[in-house]
């Protein structure tokens, strides 16, 4: 019996070994150890796997141009950690390699990030979608709900049955926003559309996002944004021969009928610019968050079903974005239920854009709070 | 809702469903046999990453299908060894199994995240049936992978109560001191039941990464192993149960979106909720109800020792 015992911890104890390779988030060295001694190391961590296809694939796209880009810099990365004690274990690794500038690509690694940084005053660190700066602690994120306000007005001319769907992950502010800003777009081509809104609470969960879309289109949805980290809804789309709008990165390779367009991040030159200001002392903690005329946030090329007068009538909105000309979130806007939110004259300050939590007329779904 | 709307949710219960029946009916056989396995959970996950791997790496979607059987299957095989041969701790050996899919999932899947795969099955209109109003989009408007799930539970119906194997696996089950002494082989039959419930398991997983969302995403699963297991006891142990059990969650799961959409006032955080309040209140009605009739094989969990008896 004894033996039969031993057999059994020992077996248990290799699979456990096994899974602790498995689930442990690897770390990779972008080259070789050798010859690096005297370049600045940059370290990242990632909430999620560089293949993903969406947010963190964005981030690793930028690591790599940065590396490119920046021959006395060489990376490093932690992929799939989580938020809470194992991202403080991992951002201290990072400081005792040696990192210089630390980027956190996780909401949820803010008080990680203070933490560590708060010991390490002579390391940068930078939160994306961070709220809190420190001395040596900066923020960054992107105005994706421009590009957002743009492709909805690509739906709003392309949709056949007025009604588009938008399948959603959280209600928070990051979300609401952007699906205000689709919803915005899309009226602005076409004052009859409404959109769909459901719920998945998840990330990536490629099996429930798929059946949300495929809601939504039973619904008549016949284009489909997502807020979203999977391919999911795309391949809906593309199944039930309708339309969609892809998130993070240029979606268009999962779905070439359905995608129109994508909503993409292109961190590129915000973190080759941020780097450098680094090494060469100019860099403050300010928080920042960027939109379309820094290149951080766009869209991906449009698909060649949008005809080139709708196409063109993007490009001129775009132009107007970036110079200023254009608001978003400029009066009058009317809530869901018709009481006047932001009066004419009026725009939304970035404070009150943050904190977003109410619908836009137009827009069909709960925001229960 | 209107008639329209109705059939699109019974069809989308069936189609959600379908992981559900296939891991349930895998686990099913395995504690009929009395074998409790609660590792369902990482033998689909190992099943939907195989399946996929080779499927994108042959191009051939059946050698992914396969792969995804024989990955469940040889996890199975890992704790048949625990349970029947070395006669462990049959919840910790599947609790331990569910991890180390989990994990070796992540491992081996990490290149193919992002990977697309632009071949989903084709939807197979069987002639006539799919003709009938209601049963014909429902039911007969599927693919394979959906057709396959339903015989093989008919099949399993049908070997568990009408053929001496069936008798042979419900034996060992109930009381494997008696099978043994007519004869049977006790830890043969666990072995093959056990792995064979892990193959169910893997094409369960290949389902998901094949057939429903294309796609690998670590533990895409999200908790459908669990499910199946609840499933098994609101079963009662019974695989024409089991197909009325996988399509009720599976229903229940597609309404969540469907109530949203259809402008119902309810949380979504609750609706997501849906699907795990109804297991856990399964659990307790069917618990309560056991103490009048007998459900659960009676050695489920036990090994068999021949000389402890």
């Amino acid at each position: 019996m004894k033996r039969r015992k031993i057999a059994v911890v020992v077996l248990a104890v290799m699979m456990l070994t096994v899974f602790a390779v498995g689930c442990g988030n690897s770390q990779q060295d972008s080259d070789g150890k050798t010859e690096n001694a005297d370049k600045a190391k940059v370290g990242f961590i990632f909430i999620g796997a560089p293949g993903d296809a969406g947010w963190t694939y964005s981030h690793d796209q930028a690591r790599q141009y940065l590396e490119s880009q920046v021959p006395e810099v060489t990376t490093t990365y932690r992929e799939n950690v989580p938020e809470g004690a194992d991202a403080e274990a991992n951002i201290n690794q990072l400081v005792q390699e040696g990192c210089k500038v630390i980027f956190a690509n996780s909401f949820g690694y803010g008080d990680a990030v203070l933490e560590v940084a708060a010991k390490h005053p002579e390391v940068v660190f930078m939160h994306a979608s961070g709220v809190k700066t420190e001395e040596n602690v900066g923020t960054f994120f992107g105005r994706i709900y421009q590009p957002r306000y743009l492709s909805g007005m690509i739906a709003g001319k392309m949709t056949q049955s007025n009604t588009l769907g938008y399948v959603a992950a959280y209600p928070i502010p990051e979300v609401v926003r952007g699906i205000n800003a689709f919803t915005l777009g899309a009226q602005a081509v076409n004052p009859d559309v409404k959109v769909k809104v459901v719920w998945t609470t998840t990330w990536f969960d490629p099996t429930k996002e798929k059946e949300a879309a495929k809601t939504l289109i039973e619904q008549g949805c016949d284009v489909i944004a997502q807020h979203q980290d999977t391919y999911a809804p795309q391949q809906a789309a593309q199944e039930a021969g309708v339309y969609s709008i892809g998130y993070h990165s240029d979606m268009s390779k999962f779905a070439p009928d359905a995608c129109l367009t994508s909503v993409v991040w292109n961190w590129n030159e915000y973190y080759v610019k941020t780097v450098k200001s680094v090494l060469d002392g100019t860099w403050k903690n300010e928080p920042y968050w960027g939109g379309m005329e820094d290149g951080i946030v766009g869209l991906a090329p449009i698909s060649d079903k949008v005809p080139a007068d709708v196409k063109q009538m993007v490009k001129d909105k775009e132009q107007a974005i970036k110079d200023g000309s254009f608001k978003i979130f400029a009066g009058p806007i009317k809530a869901q239920d018709g009481t006047l939110k932001v009066p004419e004259g009026k725009v939304m300050t970035d404070e009150e854009m943050l904190n977003f939590d109410w619908f836009v007329a137009g827009v069909e779904g709960q925001l229960n709070k | 809702m209107d008639s329209a709307a109705i059939v699109a949710l019974l069809t989308a219960a069936v189609v959600v469903g379908t992981p559900l029946l296939y891991a349930a009916m895998g686990e099913l056989l395995t504690e009929r046999s009395g074998i409790l396995n609660l590792g369902v959970e990482g033998m689909m996950l190992v099943g939907a990453v195989l399946g996929f791997m080779i499927t994108v790496n042959t191009g051939n979607y059946w050698y992914g299908i396969l792969a995804a059987m024989f990955g469940g299957g040889m996890m199975a095989a890992i704790h048949a060894f625990i349970s029947v041969t070395l006669r462990g701790n049959q919840v910790v050996s599947g609790l331990a199994l569910t991890i180390f899919g989990t994990g070796v999932s992540g491992f081996m899947g990490k290149p193919y995240q992002g990977v697309n795969i632009s071949m989903p099955f084709d939807i197979i209109n069987i002639p006539v049936l799919s003709k009938i109003p209601v049963l014909g989009p429902v039911f007969f408007s599927h693919n394979i992978l959906v057709y396959a799930s339903i015989l093989i539970a008919l099949v399993l119906w049908y070997i568990l109560y009408r053929t001496r194997w069936g008798l042979t696996i419900r034996s060992v089950g109930e009381n494997p001191a008696a099978a043994d002494a007519v004869g049977i082989s006790v830890s043969r039959v666990r072995y093959l039941c056990t792995i064979t419930g892990g193959i169910l398991a893997g094409l369960a997983g290949a389902y998901l990464s094949l057939a429903y969302a294309p796609s690998w995403q670590e533990n895409m699963t999200a908790g459908r192993g669990w499910i199946a297991v609840a499933l098994v006891i609101f079963a009662l142990w019974n695989p024409l149960r089991a197909i009325l059990g996988s399509y009720l969650f599976g229903g229940v799961e597609a309404l969540t979106f469907r109530l949203q959409a259809t402008g119902v006032t309810i949380s979504p955080f609750f609706l997501s909720m849906f699907p795990y309040i109804l297991t856990v209140l399964v659990l307790v009605i069917v618990t309560i109800r056991l103490r009048q009739e007998a459900g659960a094989p009676t050695a489920l969990a036990t090994p068999y020792d021949r000389e402890e008896r």
